[in-house]
């Protein structure tokens, strides 16, 4: 299949009938509708271990109950930016659709779970410490990824030409696993208001478990079937627009030839 | 505002989103796909 910058694109997760049961035309597919139906059977579990199965935290109280959503979104965030990360190396060196595409549904995926990793944490924060927001690294280098991201998508909307778009995103792209790791390390290289790891450790001093540990594990392993759902469906949503994208301007371009021929 | 009030407040800023978020892929998916011919949207 022909694409923007002249090199083909592969089929991309293309071999059955796009059409649902209903008939109406979708992005899904038999394996999205698997992973959905997980999500969704998965979600009651998830409520009831969150807020009736596991005990109030010894030093935390109730509040913990944000960190099994917390914790999850930063997951699926940090997953979704290496993603892109990978995504933008594999662009930089094959400059095919295929990567241009994943690293731009990643990281569209990736920048509405750090909001919401920045939001729960305000308000995990507003109770904890008696203050929404402190300009702490590991606050502060967070709000800088969500930026990143938000940079990530303005450039994408920005630019008109597929080939610049993508190259310009790739090279953002590229900045966002450097900064996972300040983020990551933020906690010991400064001082921070934020608590220090509770899972992995290199004391291997677990800070969790017994339920608690199995909801943080379940929440989070549900938070990864749904970013690969979301993956999936992203990613056909970038490749039909593209399709349209290049339906109108070989229609601009024939309109035009057209107009000019007498 | 009590602690649960906050983490209630918490879950269900992110349950909307989430859900926000999803019926926009979908419905974009939906939008786009009429405008494509069905053999270039044949899904794995």
């Amino acid at each position: 299949m022909s694409i923007g910058n002249g090199q083909s694109a592969g089929t991309p997760l293309a071999t059955q009938d796009t059409r649902s049961v209903t008939g109406h035309p979708t992005t899904g597919s038999p394996a999205t509708r698997v992973l959905g139906i997980i999500v969704l059977l998965c979600l009651p579990l998830v409520l009831w271990l969150s807020f009736v199965a596991t005990p109030p935290d010894a030093v935390q109280g109730e509040s913990v109950r944000l960190l099994y959503v917390h914790v999850p979104s930063v997951t699926v965030a940090y997953v979704a930016c290496f993603v892109t990360f990978v995504a933008s190396i594999m662009w930089l060196w094959k400059r095919s659709e295929w990567w241009d595409l994943v690293g731009s549904s990643a990281a569209e995926i990736g920048s509405v779970f750090t909001a919401l990793t920045l939001v729960s944490g305000m308000i995990w924060g507003q109770i904890t410490w008696g203050t929404a927001w402190e300009w702490d690294p590991r606050l502060t280098s967070t709000l800088f990824l969500f930026l990143l991201l938000v940079g990530y998508q303005a450039l994408r909307a920005a630019s008109p030409d597929r080939s610049s778009r993508s190259r310009r995103s790739a090279v953002i792209g590229l900045l966002l696993v450097p900064n996972i790791l300040i983020v990551n390390r933020s906690v010991q290289w400064w001082r921070s208001l934020h608590q220090d790891a509770t899972l992995f450790r290199t004391d291997l001093d677990f800070r969790i478990e017994g339920l608690m540990l199995f909801t943080w594990m379940f929440t989070t392993a549900v938070g990864m079937v749904l970013l690969v759902w979301l993956l999936f469906h992203r990613f056909r949503v970038g490749w039909l627009a593209n399709r349209v994208e290049e339906r109108q301007l070989s229609e601009a371009v024939a309109a035009r030839r057209a107009e000019a021929t007498p | 505002m009590s602690t649960w009030a906050w983490v209630i407040t918490g879950w269900i800023i992110t349950v909307v989103v989430v859900v926000a978020y999803v019926g926009l892929v979908l419905q974009r998916g939906r939008s786009l796909s009429r405008q494509v011919p069905p053999e270039e949207q044949r899904w794995m």
